[in-house]
């Protein structure tokens, strides 16, 4: 180690203990402990312990999350682009990645919607730190990288600050903080952006760059996500192919495109056994259910085609996990290990449940073809519900087991002899 | 015939360091300590004054709420200190050692004759009884009460710990005795568990009913084995006892002296030459750690294995129950992006950029850093993983933070003790300390309901 570090380590450490005992502690240890694993030791109990903290955890899901932000930065341009026919007609995908426009558009539009969520949440959350003396959790890391990726890319910076904000201080904060909260926090910010600020949710204009500011002009750009087509029973007009929306080059909010990129996030998350496959697996298969049931009314002619509802109903049931935020919800909010079920067994209804819900909600919803947000956030409500039957089971099995135990099995003599219970 | 016991959820913690399988003696200590932190729950009452001259095996203090229950000096000599704490509370005694050991001397008790009565105040008065240890509570049994079955575990899974097989080697006649002794205490069965290859003493043994275990650690621990067995349910009781302490209670029934005597493996990355040493609980540990060599590092002794001993110092004692010291590196240093970058050095229950999964059979040189910092519970089905009873680990957790009796006992607080937890408190991301969340919880839940 050079001396140059040294001198680093020694120096924080000499702050470290000038800031002992100080308001500024928590804020001054956030950034030391960023920079160093601290140099604290176990006392008693394991004298030992294993490679991987919270900070690294958190860390890993930033990196599941990393190919799915470069791609949407790309997808920022490509879709704006395409819409206004900016590029020449021949153009293949190769070429439109090559072009340094594309990410030009992500670099001006998303990277401020990244700067803005990680600036404003870790400031509340550096705030609440030192206010109430305890350590900046890892839990905003996440969430701010989710933010961005969950809102649409018009979303004006200061509808995002203001629902980072309350989304910090209501989601998660009020509850204790990390770990303690009840609400995913990065879909409190969503729902709190799409009740508040509902024209710039949804809506064909959003979801492609400057697609508002067009509207109504003769350069006006069609924005409309694929969901959005379906729902107006306009699935012969979308000129997407399912290709298209496997790799993402399609519209919608920022980083929910990527289908692929989310399966690879996915499986890194698997394989690293940072995210609970449980809840993935259970979750993909109750949307395909939902989806297979939509197909199944369709097919038995219950809905006709001028139904409003034969557009979404009518979607090939698999297709459902290709658009719109299931994917992207599936793997990086559901799997919330504080929000979500967090037994073995609960996390198999739960994910059912989200999966099954979403598609339901995203079918029935009037004003908004999408529900993953919707039913991930209703089934952290249900998540200690579905915890506590799955616990009483254990429980019950435990009492079972104290009414068969009053007598011992027969010893070699054959008799049974009478166990003297006391009980308390 | 035994029974085999498959245990699947675990993990081992490969160490470098185990002890190699000779045993040496250790160089005679001057003084012996007893630390009355290893009695769990006893409030002493002393029998003799500072000053006095005691013999090995006679009584120091007896338990106030229980005052037949003897503890006794392990040497012949003087007791020198009493060491006292906060409200005159004792922590520990010190014996300055004769060098003509003069033992005490009870009449040897026929085993196969003698009632359960006479049994058991035999091993009040002559100091045994503190061997034997119940569940719930994980405290020292109490006569008065009847296990419904009694547990052996002679299957070593911790990390660096004495290896059971070898230390017991040759104490057949001492082990069938306290077997025998055991056996009339309850009315249930003697479970012993021996490791499904070994070819330990015990397996020998008769009026047990034996099991192979296999499995990652915490096969060999004892809860797991009570709990695949024979659960334990609320109003009911087990005890347990360690095989090296049977080698004690036997041989005090067969001779009527206490022999406190100790096969020690010196263990760990910071030993030279791990091994096995011959001496007495209560030798200070320096006795022996030095002849092994030394790195001269900073390092940590800990008084029984890494994962459930307590801290001590090289002039610390060893401790009533242990017959493992490790000592490992301090990990006292800060690491420059060391919560991101790969990590091929140490253990780690994910693949987040740790590599310990590729290498099952590495051995490792843990330091004691925790590698971050104490946090809330945040991530979940991580404790699942290594923790094979049919309880639901993290829930029992936070009902024992939240204290809610109902919730403790109904998720089977019964039936652990802290050594249980032991391994989730080395998996947890969260740097929860779970051992003492437990010891905390059970002696609330002895306090309000035992």
């Amino acid at each position: 180690m050079s001396d140059k570090k040294l001198t680093l380590k020694k120096r924080l450490h000499i702050i470290k203990h000038h800031f002992r005992g100080k308001k500024m502690a928590p804020a001054f240890n956030a950034f030391h402990t960023f920079l160093f694993t601290p140099d604290e030791t176990t006392h008693n109990g394991s004298h030992v312990r294993a490679a991987d903290d919270l900070k690294r955890t958190m860390n890993t899901v930033i990196m599941a999350l990393v190919p799915v932000l470069l791609f949407s930065m790309f997808n920022a341009g490509y879709q704006h682009y395409s819409a206004i026919n900016g590029f020449p007609e021949n153009f293949s995908v190769i070429e439109h990645f090559l072009t340094w426009d594309n990410f030009w558009v992500g670099i001006i539009k998303v990277l401020p919607l990244v700067v803005v969520s990680y600036g404003v949440g870790l400031l509340v959350e550096f705030i609440f730190a030192v206010i109430k003396g305890h350590e900046v959790e890892e839990g905003y890391l996440v969430t701010g990288m989710l933010v961005p990726l969950i809102v649409p890319i018009d979303t004006p910076l200061w509808m995002l600050a203001v629902a980072v904000v309350f989304g910090v201080v209501i989601g998660k904060e009020v509850f204790g903080g990390t770990g303690m909260n009840i609400l995913n926090p990065a879909l409190t910010i969503r729902a709190f952006l799409f009740f508040a600020y509902p024209t710039w949710m949804s809506g064909d204009k959003v979801w492609v760059y400057e697609a508002v500011e067009r509207a109504g002009g003769p350069d006006a750009i069609s924005g409309e996500t694929i969901l959005g087509y379906l729902a107006q029973n306009k699935a012969a007009e979308m000129s997407y192919s399912v290709s298209d929306m496997f790799w993402g080059f399609i519209p919608g909010s920022v980083g929910e495109t990527p289908t692929f990129l989310i399966l690879l996030g996915g499986l890194f998350l698997i394989f690293s056994k940072i995210a609970s496959w449980r809840i993935m697996l259970s979750a993909v298969i109750g949307s395909l259910v939902m989806g297979l049931i939509f197909n199944g009314v369709v097919d038995q002619g219950w809905i006709g085609e001028t139904s409003k509802f034969y557009g979404l109903m009518s979607f090939d049931f698999w297709q459902h996990l290709l658009v719109g935020g299931l994917a992207f919800g599936i793997v990086y909010m559901a799997t919330d290990p504080v929000t979500g079920a967090q037994t073995d067994k609960g996390k198999w209804f739960y994910g059912f449940f989200i999966g099954f819900i979403s598609v339901l909600i995203r079918v029935f919803n009037p004003a908004y073809p999408e529900g993953v947000f919707l039913a991930i956030l209703l089934m952290n409500v249900f998540a200690p519900t579905i915890d506590h039957y799955v616990i009483q089971g254990n429980v019950k099995r435990r009492m079972k087991r104290l009414k068969n135990a009053t007598i011992l099995p027969k010893d070699s003599e054959g008799e049974e002899k009478e166990l003297q219970v006391e009980t308390a | 015939m035994s029974k085999d016991i498959r245990i699947k959820k675990g993990l081992n913690i490969n160490l470098v360091g185990a002890a190699e399988q000779t045993t040496s003696k250790a160089v005679l200590s001057n003084v012996y300590a007893i630390n009355l932190n290893d009695f769990h729950g006893i409030t002493p009452k002393m029998l003799v004054k500072q000053g006095a001259e005691v013999k090995a095996g006679e009584p120091l203090f007896y338990n106030k709420n229980r005052e037949d229950m003897m503890f006794v000096s392990p040497v012949s000599g003087e007791l020198v200190e009493i060491n006292r704490g906060a409200r005159r509370r004792i922590l520990s005694l010190k014996i300055l050692a004769d060098k003509e050991q003069a033992v005490a001397s009870h009449s040897p008790l026929k085993v196969d004759s003698a009632t359960k009565d006479e049994l058991k105040t035999f091993l009040l008065k002559s100091g045994a009884w503190p061997f034997i240890k119940q569940r719930p509570y994980d405290i020292i049994a109490n006569p008065d009460e009847t296990p419904k079955a009694i547990f052996i575990s002679g299957y070593t899974t911790a990390p660096l710990a004495a290896e059971s097989d070898y230390v017991l080697q040759g104490k057949e006649e001492e082990l069938q005795a306290a077997i025998n002794a055991l056996g009339k205490l309850t009315p249930g069965k003697v479970h012993v568990s021996v490791g499904s290859a070994s070819s330990s003493t015990l397996s020998v043994l008769s009026g047990i009913e034996l099991h192979k275990v296999s499995g990652p650690h915490p096969a060999g621990l004892v809860g797991t084995q009570i709990n695949r067995i024979d659960p334990i349910n609320k109003g009911e009781t087990v005890w347990t006892v360690s095989p090296q302490d049977l080698v004690i209670i036997g041989e005090l029934l067969l001779t009527g002296k206490f022999n406190p005597e100790r096969i020690v493996a010196l263990t760990g990355s910071c030993v030279k030459a791990p091994k096995y040493y011959k001496t007495k609980i209560g030798a200070e540990i320096s006795t022996f750690l030095y002849s092994s060599g030394v790195t001269d590092e900073k390092f940590r002794v800990v008084n029984g294995d890494v994962l459930t001993g307590s801290k001590s110092r090289p002039d610390g004692h060893l401790g009533f129950y242990n017959n493992t010291v490790s000592v490992i590196p301090e990990g006292d240093d800060y690491d420059l992006f060391g919560w991101n970058k790969p990590i091929f050095n140490k253990i780690s229950a994910t693949r987040a950029l740790t590599f310990s999964w590729m290498q099952p059979n590495k051995k490792y040189d843990l330091n004691t850093n925790t590698n971050g910092e104490h946090r809330a519970f945040v991530v979940t089905g991580m404790y699942e993983k290594v923790f094979p009873m049919d309880i639901y680990p993290l829930q029992l957790l936070k009902a024992c933070m939240v204290q809610d009796l109902d919730e403790m006992e109904q998720l089977g607080l019964y039936e652990v003790a802290p050594e249980d937890f032991a391994l989730t408190e080395f998996v947890c991301v969260s740097k929860q300390p779970h051992q003492q969340i437990i010891r905390e919880g059970l002696d609330l839940l002895y306090k309000e309901i035992g």
